[in-house]
């Protein structure tokens, strides 16, 4: 066949094939473009986060290592007197063990002790008297204690505290830090994983400080701030969602609700502070007072969430519920609730990890004190994780700031864990039907 | 077409008035269980249904056509007050269930709605067991007072829907499980199962293939022995099969109300005649 041959039609049908290929080339490139810049934007977020994760963990895993000494010490009659245990410097009777284990003796002016009292932590010196107290027939008798070594004196172990550094600048002088030579070399410091850490509270020594009392105080008030925002901001959503007219009255309060959402957390922290300390005369910095400011913030949250799961119910549930006879409440409450459901929780639980983190408002209602013990209840004074990490952030003391980081570390546990609780949570009320 | 529209339309209600008066005086003989007079429904400024007047016969199918829009639905929803869940539509007239008002403000739709069953044109079951779809109506109404009496009850609406031998041993599975027209028949014994007078279908086979219709549409002849059937359709076909009674509705307005044969075999009005030849709508 020759060209002249080609019908009109045939012809017609080959331009605009020659036209669609040329397009499809320019929409092929498009996508692929549009691909790669998506991918590119992954790769970007992911890579601070990894850089962010990176960070905390480098600088916040040498807490999890805890350099414990253990002494031989014997419980001189002379200086420990049964009627008197009390009076008795436990702390001199331990330097004393230890110097006697590096191959020194105290001198007269007890400089030598006390030298080593900065190396070693005073908990050893409450065990023993814990021990003597326990039984005093132990008077006379050489004793063992484990202890942690003081702070300045792990950073040196973890080779954050340099021999490089000239003497002056740094905490320890060259005697303690041969003396921590020896020790190590003798076998009496042993290694171990810091369970410390998550069983102890703040304290003023940081190789005694822990988190315990500030996880204890987040979960606290993360139950105030549950208790109250989710059945609060659930029904005021089902209220506005499902019952109330759509008039100018509830189109106004929806913006005012989508303007609180916007609104910063410190504004919460000072109305809390005007209203349910200054004005309720609630106890300052307790989970309390935090729970309820934290509520109050995260309400808003909660109720567009739970707005938006109830709107995505399909309205051929609500008309099959209305026409079986089923009562506006009824259909709400057996049928569009309880499929909106996931959502629900996932926003009440997301609105929670947010609350979890937060930490200005907390500020202005005064939880930014030094609370060394685990909170009894829930008008006590508390320290909440969040807040814990700034305090220890801004301590003068080196060996805070890596607790900061492990502090952190525990915050982004537990908030993996809420979100993950989140997924299950979901995934249980979905898989049902 | 349309410029021929617009001259009815002109003597619209003069012809509307000789149709419905004519369609009711030669309505079946049996029982009349719901008598609309004078419907006129608003969707906030916009009028979608114009002084209609409607007799439905007790155990008979009704069928409703007409052209898309011209309010068959809205009128099938007056019936069980469904009206009442859009913000802004308001209802006026009267509608009368065996001579009580349905529109009368001191009836509670909960109670009109377990007398006026309805099954909608998407299968909508509840996303619960094929059982507690079911069970759910004479549960919140209190229908039955012990377990077993309620397991009766939804063996015998299932029953009576024709879907027991298909689903009997997988009543505690989803009813999102079943397929479509397994879907509507199970919305039907929902339904049933709380013994309503009146049953509304709006188009409840549009979304079936031929076979899962014609099951349907079985079913619909089988329970017109004992309750009042309203059906919208889009095919005249079906009308004509399941319907002893028709009902033509053009732009908010009933235009001619008889017996379905008579209605397709010898249309009073021109419009009838147009839509039921194919020629509009
Ligand atoms: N919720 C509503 N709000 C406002 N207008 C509505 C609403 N529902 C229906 N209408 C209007 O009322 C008129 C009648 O609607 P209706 O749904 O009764 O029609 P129909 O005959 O059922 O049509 P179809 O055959 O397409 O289902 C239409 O013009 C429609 O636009
Ligand atoms: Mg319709």
């Amino acid at each position: 066949m020759t060209d002249a041959a080609i019908s009109p039609t045939a012809a017609r049908a080959a331009t605009l094939r020659a036209s669609v290929e040329a397009r499809l080339k320019a929409r092929h490139a498009q996508e692929r473009r549009f691909k790669f810049y998506g991918q590119l934007a992954i790769v970007v977020a992911l890579s601070f986060l990894a850089l962010l994760m990176v960070r905390i963990v480098a600088q916040g895993y040498s807490t999890f290592v805890d350099y414990r000494i253990t002494a031989q010490v014997f419980i001189d009659p002379a200086r420990v007197s049964a009627s008197d245990i009390g009076g008795a410097n436990f702390d001199m009777l331990v330097a004393n063990a230890i110097l006697a284990k590096v191959g020194e003796r105290d001198d007269d002016l007890g400089e030598a002790s006390s030298k080593v009292m900065e190396l070693i932590s005073n908990d050893l010196g409450f065990q023993l008297m814990a021990k003597v107290r326990a039984d005093p027939t132990l008077i006379g008798k050489t004793i063992s204690v484990t202890g942690p070594m003081r702070a300045d004196a792990a950073l040196y172990y973890k080779g954050e505290l340099k021999r490089a550094l000239a003497e002056e600048d740094r905490k320890l002088d060259n005697r303690q830090l041969d003396w921590l030579d020896k020790l190590k070399s003798s076998g009496a410091i042993v290694t171990s994983f810091n369970t410390g850490f998550f069983t102890r509270s703040d304290s003023t020594e940081p190789e005694q400080a822990g988190v315990l009392g500030a996880v204890v105080g987040s979960t606290m008030m993360l139950i105030v701030t549950a208790l109250l925002a989710v059945p609060i901001g659930v029904m005021a959503a089902v209220y506005l969602e499902e019952f109330a007219p759509k008039n100018r009255w509830t189109d106004m309060i929806e913006v005012n609700i989508n303007n609180l959402a916007a609104v910063p957390s410190i504004v919460y922290g000072l109305l809390g502070l005007a209203v349910f300390i200054n004005w309720l005369a609630a106890p300052r910095s307790s989970p309390l007072v935090g729970g309820l400011v934290l509520a109050l913030m995260a309400l808003p949250t909660v109720i567009i969430a739970t707005r938006s799961a109830l709107k995505a119910v399909p309205p051929s549930i609500r008309e099959a519920a209305l026409g079986v006879g089923a009562s506006k409440t009824q259909t709400v409450f057996h049928h569009v609730l309880p499929l909106a459901m996931p959502g629900v929780m996932t926003g009440a639980i997301l609105s929670m990890a947010h609350a979890l983190g937060e930490t200005a408002p907390l500020l202005m209602i005064g939880m930014v004190s030094f609370v060394p013990g685990v909170p009894e209840g829930f008008t006590q004074a508390a320290t909440v994780l969040p807040v814990q990490v700034f305090i220890w952030e801004n301590a003068s003391e080196r060996a805070f700031h890596e607790r900061t980081a492990a502090a952190i570390m525990v915050l982004l546990a537990f908030m993996i864990l809420m979100n993950l609780a989140a997924i299950i949570l979901r995934r249980r009320f979905e898989r049902r039907w | 077409m349309p410029a021929n529209r617009d001259d009815t339309d002109a003597h619209e209600p003069a012809h509307m008035h000789i149709a419905v008066d004519s369609a009711v005086a030669h309505a079946p003989t049996g029982q009349i269980k719901v008598r609309a007079r004078d419907v006129n429904v608003f969707y906030g400024e916009k009028q979608a249904l114009f002084d209609v007047s409607l007799d439905v016969a007790e155990r008979a199918v009704t069928a409703l056509i007409g052209p898309s829009g011209c309010g068959k639905s809205t009128f099938l929803r007056c019936i069980n007050r469904m009206n009442d869940t859009i913000p802004g539509a308001r209802v006026d007239g009267r509608i009368e269930i065996d001579d009580e008002n349905v529109n009368d403000k001191a009836l509670d739709p909960v109670v009109l709605r377990a007398r006026v069953g309805m099954v909608f044109q998407k299968p909508n079951p509840f996303p619960k067991t094929i059982f507690e779809n079911v069970a759910y109506g004479p549960r919140i109404h209190g229908l039955t007072s012990s377990k077993s009496e309620l397991e009766g009850v939804v063996e015998a609406s299932l029953r009576r829907a024709g879907l027991w031998d298909e689903v009997h041993e997988r009543l505690h599975q989803s009813g999102s499980s079943l397929s479509g027209g397994q879907q509507q028949r199970l919305v039907i014994a929902r339904a049933i199962a709380v013994s309503p007078e009146v049953i509304l279908m709006d188009e409840p086979c549009s979304a079936l293939d031929p076979i899962a219709t014609a099951k349907i549409e079985e079913l619909i002849d089988e329970l017109r022995r004992q309750y009042c059937i309203v059906i919208v359709t889009h095919s005249m076909a079906q009308a004509a099969r399941v319907s002893q009674k028709t009902a033509f509705f053009h732009m908010g307005r009933l235009v001619e109300a008889g017996p379905t044969d008579e209605m397709f075999t010898n249309p009073r009005d021109s419009r009838t005649q147009d839509y039921i030849t194919g020629r509009f709508g």
